[in-house]
């Protein structure tokens, strides 16, 4: 957007940088001796999770959160396909109502309301259908949005070289809406794993409710809440990053 | 009643607030990753990575019982719209950043072509076109946010969804109460999805 750098814009940078890094600096030190005052930077306090028993404890979390987000990404994604393909009235007022009701209402109609009606299904699945009930709708949109943004010539091209319907939706149209919806489906499956992170209120075994059991046998609050953030954002990292070197493969193999 | 109507205010008020804090963050950070200083950029992306990566749910966890011991007192609404409004600072940080890059590049090269300096082609070319393009990302946020708020019951704010829980353990009227709630986060989100289209017809 600019032009490349003279003498005195690159003396401008060095001296911004100076006074940011400072600056950045300074609100680390400030964190720091705050953490410090309360003694929370005692290496006892931070001992225990250098241990196996507390880890395995958490991964086993982590294996949960992992295993909740992978049954509701197949119901979610089932159900957003079913939306998508049929646009009706129906579907796409549900898919308005579910973009804007927080999922925490839905867990607690699975909690309170539905037990009442005789309805009790096991935890999992308290965590896991309020949840593939919301995101269904986010994958319609985003499948919707995959569709047509394909150019309509590409499936014209398709009819006029005399394939069936069928088979140019599959071999045409699909592999390049795919290619379209790819950064919106990561941003989808992290945030998916995010919302499992509700287990906390359901009870159900996840990588946050294990926390604030840890928290409490251990009394490490702050250690352990901050490990579990930490544990989270590897795993959502790892997830993004995983799917961009996917994407990039297949870009290359496409040409 | 009076119950449903205090998680009704809180809701709108912690809605309300943490988007304006949110918007403001999420402008610094956006500022941060676009400027041509490398230490910048990084502490920018940084902190959009870690926010956005990390569910709302642990921040707020984190926040409302990890800040007392580390001897930072704040009230507990308050310590609810600081970790929203930080969260959802990333999001706004980038909606902010993609508004600005979806310019088409020409436009800021024909400013430089006709002698702007770049905080000129900035203020006159770029920032008018990019905030047009911000506007439905950025209504998309506070619906997001409008939802988001909820969790802050989780944590002890009587916000609708929390009010709606407790009411209904004393009325045992779930489908009225439940079905009033949603309606009302409906009404929230048509209202942001007027106000937005309001807008950008406005800047068009």
């Amino acid at each position: 957007m600019f032009d490349a750098p003279g003498p005195r814009f690159r003396r401008r940078v060095f001296w911004v940088s100076v006074v940011s890094g400072l600056v950045l600096l300074g609100l680390v030190a400030l964190g720091l001796r705050q953490f410090a005052a309360g003694g929370q930077l005692e290496p006892d306090r931070w001992r225990p999770y250098l241990t196996w028993p507390v880890w395995r404890y958490l991964l086993e979390g982590l294996w949960s959160t992992v295993v909740a987000a992978c049954a509701t990404g197949v119901l979610a994604m089932a159900g957003g396909l079913l939306l998508a393909l049929r646009p009706n009235r129906f579907t796409r007022a549900y898919a308005e109502v579910m973009r804007t009701v927080p999922v925490l209402l839905l867990v607690y109609v699975m909690l309170f309301v539905l037990p009442s009606f005789g309805v009790n299904l096991p935890l999992f699945w308290k965590l896991v259908v309020p949840l593939a009930l919301s995101h269904a709708a986010s994958y319609a949109v985003i499948f919707r949005a995959g569709v047509s943004a394909v150019d309509p010539g590409q499936r014209e091209a398709g009819l006029s070289l005399g394939m069936p319907d069928g088979v140019v939706t599959r071999l045409v149209v699909l592999p390049q809406a795919v290619r379209h919806m790819t950064p919106l489906l990561v941003t989808q499956a992290v945030s998916l794993l995010k919302d499992t992170s509700l287990g906390y209120v359901v009870s159900y075994t996840e990588l946050l409710f294990n926390g604030r059991v840890l928290a409490n046998y251990n009394g490490l609050l702050i250690q352990t809440f901050i490990v579990v953030a930490f544990v989270y954002l590897v795993v959502n990292l790892a997830l993004s990053r995983l799917a961009h070197r996917l994407e990039a493969a297949r870009a290359r193999t496409a040409r | 009643m009076s119950l449903i109507l205090e998680g009704f205010l809180n809701t709108v008020a912690l809605t309300l607030l943490s988007f304006a804090g949110a918007v403001l963050a999420g402008l610094l950070v956006a500022v941060m990753r676009i400027v041509p200083v490398p230490l910048l950029r990084a502490a920018g992306a940084v902190y959009v990575e870690v926010w956005r990566n990390v569910p709302l749910l642990a921040w707020l966890v984190l926040f409302v019982f990890g800040l007392p011991e580390v001897g930072v007192k704040m009230p507990l609404f308050w310590t609810a719209f600081t970790a929203i409004a930080l969260y959802e600072a990333a999001f706004v940080a980038e909606a902010l950043r993609s508004g600005v890059n979806s310019v088409a590049s020409g436009q800021g090269e024909a400013a430089r072509a006709l002698g702007l300096s770049p905080r000129q082609s900035l203020r006159h070319v770029i920032l008018p076109q990019a905030l047009k393009s911000v506007v439905q990302p950025l209504a998309n946020i506070a619906i997001a946010l409008t939802m988001a708020t909820a969790l802050a019951g989780v944590v002890g704010v009587v916000d609708m969804t929390r009010a709606a829980q407790r009411i209904n353990l004393e009325l045992a009227q779930p489908l009225l109460v439940f079905t009033g709630v949603g309606l009302c986060y409906l009404v929230m989100a048509a209202g942001i999805g007027f106000g937005a289209r309001v807008l950008e017809r406005r800047l068009a």
